[in-house]
């Protein structure tokens, strides 16, 4: 299994990792190394078995759809890296055209 | 730190399990108070050796204990074991006191909510001693993935107290804290119990809430107790399980009394071995004690069969995939936006998102999100993610079948013993396998604890004897590993604790 700087490049763009380029070409080894071993199980036929997503099976929990107390606002807040009017302030969003 | 034959004079209390100190406590020959600050005087002489704790409570610990003394003399005690100390892995929330889970990117992030686990344990009154050192994200099976430093094990302090609950069993196996609180994903609390030669108990699936530990792989992770005895394992977790509203994958029947019991003795019961784990990889020391602990469950009465898993040969891959597609989408909260650090902001978003989380979580966390992003992936998702998951549906199956014939299953914990530190470092994928025995129980859920059965003649490290149950058959567990506990007589006697 080789991974190709390009696939790296692009999984870092989708995880939002902002990898250094000594990170980029050591991720490259390791991802093939594992990827390599972990996709045996690529190879198995497993046509019929149902997939599971959980060891136990709960379907639809769900509360009443009740009002109750929760986290202020403030404290929401409290620990964010900035905050402004009762927001979480976060950088440029939407860039100039 | 000393070393010496047995442990210095005067600390005989902090040797104690929870449960002899919770008769001490009820019989009043002993204070809260004065068991706290036994525990701390001990943390202060062996911390700096072993690095166990990332952040201590000390006052706090001290003003629980106060309360838990006043409520005692009473006649109020919250519960039996109201104010015996305990400490928690720093992924468990905690109001008003710091929580990392051992990486940079929450350094200084003060929760404002308590975990369930946390809350149930204030509420049994057991003062907290502080949180607990990690590898990040509980990413690791050493404690060297901490972003902070790598905890150390007690018996040996040049290797690793295993991962990624290191400094829960650290403390413990030490005599810092009768008893600590981690968490297993693939094997993070029966692993460093193993290695530090301590009880380490994962309950089924869904039994322990998971509101307010930070999220790994959501599907695997559950709270579980590392503790100096059985008993002490299967009262810890009692103290913690039940159904919770607050987390919709919370089995939603009450718990068992794990403790009634307890001392049934196994006369009758049947042992699987599991064919498959043939041993091929494992230290001949590792695997003669394990051998020995099989002819003990047969001395006490129980059968041996051999029961077959063919499935459990992909455990490994279909865990390395799914554990880090969980955690690629976990982890995606750490974004800079609502807690811990920031970087680049004043750039734009998507550079401020990626400069952050670059910056922030180490590289095992990383190596883990890349994997799981990718197995997630357009294109990808059936062939890795996809087959992973039917992987689970097999182990699950042949567990059900191996469970027609046999009442638990029995095999090693892991391995090795304790390894070296950086022994494991350069290679993530030689840390990856040593999980081999564990990661299938988590796949399945099914409840399983590590119970130690003596030290290998290899190394003189504890060694990891590891029973599985049913599904919400704890019960049943905690009971042969209490009779074998108790035959072995390692647990609570000079041999089987750390010259340190």
């Amino acid at each position: 299994m080789d991974i190709d700087s390009g696939t790296v490049d692009y999984v870092a763009r989708l995880a939002r990792l902002a990898l250094s380029d000594e990170e980029r070409e050591q991720m490259r080894a390791e991802l093939s190394d594992i990827l390599e071993h972990a996709g045996r199980i690529r190879a198995l036929d497993l046509d019929g078995v149902e997939p599971t997503s959980h060891p136990v099976r709960l379907l639809n929990v769900a509360r009443p759809d009740e009002v109750r107390p929760s986290l202020s606002q403030e404290e929401a807040l409290a620990c964010a890296p900035a905050a402004e009017n009762g927001r979480f302030k976060v950088p440029r969003i939407i860039e100039e055209a | 730190m000393t070393a010496g034959s047995g442990p210095p004079s005067g600390d005989g209390l902090v040797w104690r399990t929870a449960t002899e100190l919770a008769r001490l406590l009820a019989s009043g020959e002993l204070s809260s108070v004065e068991l706290t600050g036994a525990l701390i005087e001990r943390s202060d002489a062996v911390d700096p050796g072993i690095n166990a704790y990332l952040h201590r409570t000390d006052e706090l610990a001290l003003e629980a204990a106060g309360a838990a003394d006043a409520r005692r003399s009473r006649g109020e005690a919250a519960s039996p074991f109201d104010g015996v100390p305990v400490a928690y892995k720093d992924i468990f929330v905690t109001r008003g006191v710091p929580t990392t889970c051992g990486s940079k990117i929450l350094e200084g992030w003060v929760p404002p909510y308590d975990a369930t686990v946390v809350e149930r344990c204030h509420g049994a009154g057991l003062p907290m001693l502080g949180k607990t050192n990690l590898d990040q994200f509980a990413m690791g099976s050493s404690t060297e993935n901490s972003g902070f430093f790598p905890s150390r094990n007690p018996w040996d302090t040049g290797r690793v107290p295993g991962g990624s609950s290191g400094g829960s069993a650290a403390a413990v196996a030490a005599g810092a804290v009768p008893w600590a609180w981690g968490t297993d994903t693939g094997g993070s609390v029966r692993q460093p119990g193993g290695l530090c030669g301590l009880v380490g108990a994962k309950p089924t699936y869904g039994r322990i809430s998971r509101y307010g530990m930070i999220a790994f792989a959501s599907s695997l992770d559950q709270a579980s107790p590392l503790t100096r005895s059985v008993e002490d394992a299967a009262a810890l977790m009692a103290i913690a399980a039940g159904h919770d509203p607050c987390d919709s994958t919370s089995i939603p029947s009450p718990a068992e009394n794990y403790l009634d019991g307890i001392d049934g003795g196994i006369e009758g019961l049947r042992f699987g071995i599991i064919k498959e784990f043939t041993g091929e990889g494992s230290q001949p020391g590792v695997r003669a004690r394990v051998d020995d602990a099989y002819t003990r469950l047969e001395k006490l009465g129980g059968t041996l069969q051999e029961v077959s898993m063919p499935s459990f040969q992909h455990g490994i891959p279909a865990y390395y995939l799914i554990a880090p597609a969980e955690a690629s989408s976990n982890l995606a909260r750490f974004d800079g936006v609502r807690y811990g650090s920031r970087v680049a902001g004043d750039t734009n978003i998507v550079t401020m998102n990626s400069m952050t989380r670059d910056e922030g979580f180490g590289a095992e966390v990383k190596r883990r999100i890349m994997i799981g992003t990718y197995a997630l992936s357009a294109g990808f998702y059936d062939a890795y993610y996809g087959k992973a998951q039917r992987v689970r549906t097999l182990i699950i199956q042949d567990l059900r079948r191996a469970y027609e014939s046999v009442d638990l299953i029995v095999c090693p914990t892991s391995p090795t013993t304790a390894f070296k530190l950086g022994e494991r470092t350069d290679d993530p994928l030689a840390m990856y396998l040593s999980d081999v025995y564990t990661v299938p129980f988590n796949l399945s859920g099914n409840p399983a604890v590590s119970v130690p059965c003596g030290l290998s003649s290899d190394d003189g490290l504890p060694v990891g004897l590891q029973i599985v149950a049913k599904t919400l058959d704890e019960k049943t567990m905690f009971r042969a590993a209490y009779a074998f506990e108790k035959d072995l007589g390692f647990a609570g006697s000079p041999e089987g604790r750390p010259r340190l």
